[in-house]
C-alpha cells in the first residue's frame, strides 16, 4: 500500500465486493428454477407466472447450461481478482518498474559513460536521451527550447554565468549554483546617483542610454567592480554576469537595472546530483553543452 | 439442473406444483452433409474469406508488410498509407460503413452475412468438414458418440481434434501476424521464441477458434450474437428469407418415389432431410425463426428430393413474406427491393464512402501539433525584444524522410528566431522547439495581451501545407 493510504480502505472495498459476488451467485442459483402449477389433467404450466397487460405471459425458454457455467466462471475470476487486489502493492510495483527500466537502460548508459562530451554531442541517440532528460528535469525553468526566460539563463548562447565548458556545466548540474547580487543602494548613494550608475551599466554594452548620466555614474562603478570586474566583464568564479554584453537576464532598461542595484537578488539553480544518476548527468551536461556550440547540432 | 426440464413434486395438497429449470443442457446437433447450388456458394465464400484472412498478412508492399497494425509503435500500415492513432476517424468511417452495409444487406437479403460470410459460419463449416473426414456423416457421428470408448472411437476423435487444433493455431498465428510482422513471427515459430503477448494471442485466438467452431457453433448465433437478435428490426415483408411454401407442401405425407400423390396430398414427403441438414437444428417448415441463419442448406437438400420425386424445385426457397403470400414472381420481388429503407441505407453508405475516400485522397501526409511552452508565457530578449517559445510535434506519415519548413503569420513584425526547418525520419514524429520574436516597436503597436497567430508548416518536397493556430503573448 502507498504511504498515504490505509489498508483498511482496501479491506473494506474488498469485503463489499466479495459480499456482492456471493450475492450474485446466490441470486443465480435461487433464480435458476421456479415452482409452477400442475393442472388437474397432469399438464404443467410452463410459463414463468409473469403476466403483463392482463394476458401476456412469459413462456419458459431455457437458456443453455453453459451460460450459467460461464457466469460462475466469471464470478470465480472475480474472486481471484479481488484476492490479487488485496495483495496488490502499488509502491512495490512502481519500484520494480523503475528498477526494470534502469536495468534496461544500463547498457546504453555504460556506453555513454565511456564517451567524451564531444563524442556524445555527435551521437544521435545520446542527444535524444539528453533531450528527454532536459525536458523532464530542466525545461520547467529553462524552457523546452533551453532559451530560458527572465531570471532563468538562456543555455543556447555563449554567455555563461558559471562557465560553459562541459565540466563546468556538469558541476552546475550536480551541486547547483547560488548567485547573489547584494543590495547596493547604501554603497551607491542617492536615487539620482543610482540612476546615473544604471546608465553607465547600460552604456557598457553600447545600448540606448543617457550619455551625461552615464558619465556621472562611471565613478560609482567601483562598488560593482569587485565582482563584475573593472570593465564589467563579469567573473565566472562568482557567477557575476558580464554587464558588457547584450544578455539581460533580469531585465533590460533603466528600471530593471535600477531595481537590481537597489534591491539585489539571490538566484538559485538547484542541485541535481541526488535526483539524477552520474551517467544521466554526464549525458545531460553534454546535451546542454552542445546547445551552445555553433555547428555540431545533432539532427 | 441437467436433463428433463420437469420434475413433478410428490403428491401434496392442491394446487399441485412442479419445479421447472430455467436452464437446460442443449442437445448436440449433427447436421447432415449437403451438396447443391448454395452449398457451392458457401464453399466459394469459405475459400474467398480464408484466402483473404490467411493470405493478407503475407502480402508485401515496398519492402514491408502491406497490412500491419504496429500497436507498440502506434503506426498502422495499410497499403500505401501510414496511419497514426490520430487517424482514428477513418476507422470510425469503416465501422460505420460496415454497420450500414449490414443494415442494407439485411433489409434486402436477410441473413446472407450469417449464412455465407460470418467467421462463425465459415469456421464451423471448415470444422464440420474435418469432422466428417474422421467421423463420417450424421448417422455415423451419432452412432460413434453413442458407442463406448474403444480404439476406433479414440483415433477418430484424436485425429479430428488434432486437425482442429492445427487449424485453430494457424488461425491464431495469422491473427497475430496482423500485429507483428508475420515473417519474423514465422521464423520465431521454429524455435518457439514468441514473446509473452504473441504466445497469449496465438493460443487464445486458436482456443477461441477451436471452441467456437468445434463446440459452440449454433449456440453462438442463438445466445451470444447481438446481430441475430436485432436483425428482426431490419426485416420487413419484402426481405429475402428462406421460406417453406406451405400452400404447396401441405398436407405433408410420406410416399414412395413412384407413387402418384394421393388426392389432396402436398409436395412435402415428410422426409425430414431439411431438419437433418439444418446447422441450427430447426424445422424450416414451422416458418421463419430467429435461429435460422439463412444458410440455404435446406433449399439444396429439398431441391434434390423434389428432383427425385419429379416435382418442381423450390418447395423451400429464397422468397419474401409478400412474395409467398401473394405468389409473386422473381421480377415482382426484385421490384419490391426499391423501397424507402433500402434507399436510405444505400444513400447513407454512399455518403460515408464518399467522405472516407475523399478524406483519404485529400489527406496531408503529415500532422502538426503546436504546444506553447509551459515554462514561461513570454520573455524579454536582448534590448526589449519579446520572444515566445513553442514546441511543434511534427508527425511524418510517409515512408521517406521529409523536411518541413515552418513559417508564421498573423502579427506584423513577428518572425522565427530559431531554425525554420526540421527533418523527420520516415514514419516518425519529432518535437521541434520554435521561438518567435517581435521587435520592441512592433510589440508596442500590437499592444499587450494574447494575439492569435498561425503556424504554416510546409513539406519541402511535395509542397503540402498545414496551418495550425496558436497565440503570441506580449506581456504588459
Amino acid at each position: 500500500m502507498t504511504d498515504f493510504f490505509s489498508p483498511a480502505w482496501s479491506i473494506a472495498v474488498g469485503s463489499l465486493t466479495l459480499l456482492g459476488l456471493v450475492a450474485c451467485l446466490a441470486l443465480l442459483f435461487f433464480a435458476a428454477r421456479r415452482k409452477v402449477v400442475v393442472h388437474a389433467d397432469g399438464s404443467v404450466d410452463e410459463t414463468t407466472g409473469h403476466v403483463w397487460d392482463g394476458d401476456l405471459r412469459e413462456l419458459n425458454n431455457p437458456l443453455p447450461v453453459w451460460w450459467m457455467v460461464l457466469f460462475v466462471v466469471t464470478v470465480l475470476f472475480s474472486f481471484a481478482y479481488v484476492g490479487l487486489y488485496l495483495g496488490f502493492d502499488s509502491a512495490a510495483e512502481h519500484a520494480k518498474d523503475r528498477n526494470d527500466a534502469r536495468i534496461a537502460a544500463e547498457p546504453l548508459y555504460t556506453r555513454f559513460a565511456a564517451m567524451t562530451p564531444q563524442q556524445l554531442a555527435a551521437d544521435r541517440q545520446a542527444i535524444g536521451v539528453g533531450e528527454r532528460l532536459f525536458v523532464n528535469n530542466c525545461a520547467a525553468c529553462h524552457g523546452s527550447d533551453a532559451r530560458g526566460s527572465k531570471g532563468f539563463p538562456d543555455l543556447t548562447d555563449d554567455d555563461w554565468l558559471w562557465g560553459g565548458t562541459p565540466e563546468q556545466i556538469k558541476a552546475t548540474i550536480v551541486a547547483g549554483r547560488q548567485g547573489t547580487m547584494p543590495p547596493m543602494a547604501a554603497a551607491v548613494g542617492s536615487p539620482e546617483e543610482i540612476r546615473q550608475l544604471a546608465h553607465y551599466v547600460l552604456s557598457l554594452s553600447g545600448g540606448a542610454h543617457d550619455n551625461i548620466a552615464a558619465l556621472l555614474g562611471r565613478n560609482k562603478f567601483g562598488a560593482c567592480a569587485a565582482c563584475h570586474g573593472a570593465a564589467g566583464k563579469g567573473n565566472p568564479a562568482l557567477g557575476a554576469p558580464n554587464l558588457a554584453d547584450k544578455t539581460w537576464l533580469h531585465g533590460w532598461g533603466e528600471q530593471a537595472v535600477v531595481a537590481m542595484i537597489k534591491h539585489g537578488k539571490t538566484n538559485v539553480m538547484p542541485a541535481h546530483g541526488e535526483r539524477l544518476s552520474a551517467e544521466q548527468i554526464h549525458v545531460l551536461s553534454a546535451y546542454v553543452w552542445q546547445l551552445s556550440q555553433p555547428v555540431s547540432k545533432a539532427p | 439442473m441437467v436433463g428433463p426440464a420437469v420434475t413433478v413434486a410428490p403428491a401434496a395438497a392442491p394446487p399441485k406444483t412442479a419445479t421447472i429449470w430455467l436452464y437446460e443442457k442443449s442437445a448436440k446437433i449433427y447436421p447432415r452433409a449437403v451438396t447443391g447450388r448454395f452449398a457451392r456458394w458457401r464453399w466459394a465464400l469459405v475459400v474467398l474469406t480464408q484466402l483473404v484472412f490467411y493470405g493478407l498478412p503475407w502480402v508485401q508492399w515496398n519492402g514491408r508488410q502491406a497490412l500491419l497494425f504496429d500497436l507498440a509503435a502506434r503506426r498502422f500500415y495499410i497499403g500505401p498509407l501510414v496511419l497514426y492513432p490520430q487517424d482514428f476517424i477513418y476507422l470510425t468511417g469503416l465501422l460505420l460503413l460496415s454497420a450500414l452495409g449490414l443494415f442494407l444487406f439485411t433489409a434486402v437479403a436477410g441473413r446472407v452475412w450469417c449464412g455465407y460470410a460470418c467467421p462463425q459460419t465459415v469456421y464451423t463449416q471448415i470444422f464440420m468438414t474435418v469432422e466428417r473426414w474422421f467421423e463420417g456423416d450424421r448417422q455415423r457421428r451419432q452412432k460413434l458418440d453413442a458407442a463406448p470408448w474403444g480404439l476406433n472411437k479414440a483415433w477418430r476423435k484424436a485425429g479430428k481434434h488434432a486437425t482442429w487444433i492445427a487449424i485453430g493455431l494457424w488461425t491464431g498465428f495469422s491473427f497475430v501476424g496482423y500485429f507483428t510482422p508475420i515473417k519474423s513471427l514465422w521464423a520465431e515459430s521454429f524455435t518457439l521464441a514468441f514473446g509473452p503477448w504473441e504466445w497469449f494471442w496465438v493460443l487464445f485466438y486458436g482456443f477461441a477458434t477451436w471452441g467456437n467452431a468445434g463446440f459452440m457453433r449454433e449456440q453462438v448465433c442463438k445466445y451470444m450474437c447481438p446481430y441475430a437478435r436485432f436483425q428482426s428490426a431490419m426485416f420487413d415483408r419484402d426481405t429475402l428469407v428462406i421460406a417453406y411454401d406451405s400452400a404447396r407442401g401441405e398436407p405433408r405425407g410420406s410416399r414412395s418415389r413412384k407413387a402418384e400423390p394421393k388426392t389432396g396430398q402436398g409436395d412435402c414427403i415428410a422426409c425430414t432431410l431439411c431438419v437433418q441438414v439444418c446447422p441450427t437444428g430447426i424445422d424450416i417448415r414451422n416458418g421463419l425463426q430467429y435461429e435460422c441463419i439463412g444458410c440455404a442448406a435446406c433449399i439444396d437438400v429439398c431441391d434434390d428430393v423434389m428432383d427425385k420425386m419429379g416435382s418442381p424445385r423450390g418447395l423451400i426457397r429464397y422468397s419474401t413474406e409478400n412474395g409467398m403470400l401473394r405468389g409473386w414472381s422473381k421480377r415482382q420481388m426484385w421490384r419490391a427491393v426499391a423501397r424507402p429503407r433500402v434507399f436510405v441505407y444505400a444513400a447513407l453508405m454512399m455518403a460515408v464512402t464518399a467522405f472516407l475516400v475523399g478524406g483519404l485522397v485529400l489527406r496531408v501526409p503529415f500532422k502538426v501539433d503546436v504546444v506553447r511552452d509551459r515554462g514561461a508565457l513570454a520573455r524579454q530578449v536582448g534590448e526589449g525584444w519579446i520572444e515566445n517559445s513553442y514546441r511543434l510535434q511534427v508527425m511524418n506519415a510517409t515512408e521517406t524522410a521529409q523536411r518541413y519548413r515552418v513559417a508564421v503569420q498573423g502579427l506584423t513584425g513577428l518572425a522565427l528566431s530559431s531554425e525554420a526547418t526540421i527533418e523527420v525520419a520516415a514514419a516518425e514524429s519529432r518535437w521541434m522547439p520554435v521561438a518567435l520574436r517581435i521587435a520592441p516597436g512592433a510589440a508596442a503597436t500590437a499592444g499587450p495581451g494574447a494575439h492569435v497567430i498561425s503556424f504554416r508548416i510546409t513539406a519541402v518536397d511535395d509542397d503540402q501545407t498545414i496551418v495550425e493556430k496558436s497565440t503570441f503573448v506580449v506581456p504588459r
